[in-house]
């Protein structure tokens, strides 16, 4: 009898897609129970979501007031004493998880596996390291408790199960410090796909050459319906925002398709796109590493393929 | 104010990792060593805090072989003023290293912790969190801009939303992300300094921490490849090869 603890990430009113991807990876671990925990001030909208999705057992709400922003501070120490009861404790390797995870498993006295890739058996995992140029083989000594985080690149979302789990309150008796307070978030991307969960992402490089030529880049993504990337190079150019950037000190995606313009593929980038489904690769040097990892390379001006791109899609 | 900065010796940033053949770890003979970059960054960040006069003292602590004491004299040489190395030969797990830290942040009576968002070695993105954590104090994780003022730090924080911004009392752990600063370059002079500056070094086993590893690695492989792609010559064959994929339903 092996009980999985999954903690939710939500933005307080909708589910955010990483937490379907721990259901996944929580699925492999053949637990006789997937319960899913949901902090927030008003819980209703991610229990919901998280209530319909497949593998999923019950779904708990801890409501109060203090859990209106995602404060590991604050989070934390519920979170370990709400997870004394299970074999693990799963949440997803995003900035949120990471924040929130090692501290609640210190809390618990045990240590943390970081970036589960894949589920050999209940207590042997897979996890990159090296920003992912090895991958080790770690084991956990039988009856651990478990706290980790899932690499939401190597999990596909948990799909709807047409039925709801059960929803159930529940009040967590953890002291909570006033030690840190929760001022703002200043968000880049708008209303765009979220660049960690889209199917579709569109990204430029150093190639765009500007802020003002990057339009070309959020146009095509409007068009396909995709979110929006960079590179480190167009990053550090000042041509966006680095919540944009895609490698190993950005984000790592997995999308379906993943399209890179004037992009050069240095190595830190090719980290962040390696588990994408398609990668298809536009650059005017010939030479570019992007094209060793591409599916579909095309040589040429990206400020004359992207309009013929989208002439081409007009049909 | 007392700010204690850990600072990891890692294979070089610049290193092309290798996996051994046997599988046994990741090829370190002859490979560079450095100070893990985010860590740079932090004790820059501390430099800069007592460079300001808001802090009096900046201590360099390092955790491994003796050979970390390489990555503490150049962290004497940019500037801090001490170091201290707990040697371990075996592998210090996030936990145990934290565990280390917390002792000596009540020894010293440290009032900031600055260190890495992660290890460029094993990637784990715990230690700060951990501290905290064993500390019951705040933290400010992945910081691109840290403000001091009347006992309390304002950070910045890259979060995958964006940036947030958290206040928080001190005493605390802030762990750095790479837009926080950009790491002063050693200068020859100061390296002669760094020579006469103290450095002390502990026995990890003299700590009386709790160092089990909670995990055991079993195996290294290298990263799965890639299949080669294929090149097109135009827009239209690009679409049509989208097409074939089922990219463009």
């Amino acid at each position: 009898m092996s009980k999985v603890l999954i903690l939710a990430e939500h933005d307080q009113a909708g589910l955010n897609p990483s937490t379907a991807k721990c259901v996944s990876c929580a699925a492999e671990l053949g637990a006789d129970a997937i319960d899913v925990v949901v902090f927030a001030a008003d819980a209703s909208g991610a229990a919901g979501a998280a209530a319909g999705l497949e593998h999923v057992s019950r779904v708990i709400t801890v409501e109060r007031a203090e859990n209106s922003s995602p404060l590991a501070a604050i989070i934390a120490p519920q979170l370990a004493t709400l997870g004394a009861d299970y074999d693990y404790v799963l949440g997803p390797s995003t900035t949120f998880g990471k924040d929130v995870l090692p501290r609640a498993a210190a809390l618990a006295g045990v240590g943390q596996i970081s970036d589960i890739m894949a589920v050999e058996n209940p207590q042997r995992f897979q996890r990159p390291i090296y920003a992912g140029n090895a991958i080790i083989t770690v084991t956990a000594p039988d009856n651990a408790k478990i706290f980790a985080t899932v690499r939401v690149a190597s999990y596909r979302a948990a799909g709807e199960s047409g039925s709801a789990a059960p929803i159930e309150s529940a009040s967590v008796d953890a002291e909570l410090p006033t030690h840190t307070r929760y001022v703002e978030l200043q968000s880049g991307s708008g209303d765009r796909p979220d660049l960690q969960t889209a199917r579709r992402v569109v990204s430029g490089g150093r190639g765009v050459g500007s802020e003002d030529n990057f339009k070309v880049i959020f146009n095509l993504a409007d068009r396909l319906g995709a979110g929006v990337g960079a590179s480190r190079a167009a990053v550090d150019a000042g041509y966006v925002p680095n919540d944009m950037q895609v490698g190993q000190t950005g984000k790592i995606i997995a999308p379906d398709l993943y399209m890179a313009f004037g992009i050069s593929g240095a190595i830190q980038h090719l980290t962040g796109i390696k588990d994408a489904g398609t990668i298809v690769a536009v650059n005017k040097d010939a030479d570019a590493p992007i094209f060793e990892v591409a599916d579909i390379g095309l040589v040429g001006d990206l400020f004359e393929i992207i309009p013929a791109l989208e002439r081409a899609l007009g049909d | 104010m007392k700010i204690l900065v850990c600072l990891k010796r890692v294979v070089d940033y610049n290193v092309r990792i290798r996996v051994k053949p046997d599988g046994s770890g990741v090829v370190t003979d002859g490979v560079k060593m450095s100070i893990n970059p985010f860590d740079e960054i932090a004790l820059e960040e501390a430099l800069r805090i007592r460079e300001r006069g808001d802090a009096e003292e900046v201590i360099a602590l390092s955790i491994g072989p003796e050979d970390c004491q390489q990555q503490l004299r150049t962290g004497l040489a940019m500037g801090a003023d001490r170091a201290i190395l707990v040697t371990a030969e075996a592998a210090v797990e996030p936990l145990a290293a934290a565990r280390v830290m917390l002792k000596l942040i009540e020894r010293e009576g440290t009032d900031l912790v600055i260190l890495g968002k992660q290890a460029i070695d094993d990637d784990c993105n715990q230690t700060g969190q951990m501290l905290a954590a064993l500390w019951n104090r705040p933290q400010a994780t992945f910081a691109s801009k840290l403000e001091l003022a009347d006992g309390r730090a304002t950070v910045t924080r890259e979060v995958d939303a964006g940036l947030e911004v958290i206040d928080v009392e001190l005493p605390a752990v802030i762990t750095t992300d790479l837009r926080l600063n950009e790491p002063r370059y050693v200068k020859l002079p100061d390296i002669m300094k760094a020579k006469k500056k103290p450095l002390e070094t502990l026995a990890i086993a003299d700590l009386q921490v709790d160092v089990t590893p909670g995990v055991q690695v079993e195996t290294y492989e290298p990263p799965p490849t890639r299949a080669k792609g294929i090149m097109v010559d135009s827009v239209e064959a690009l679409v049509s090869a989208m097409r074939d994929k089922g990219l463009l339903g």
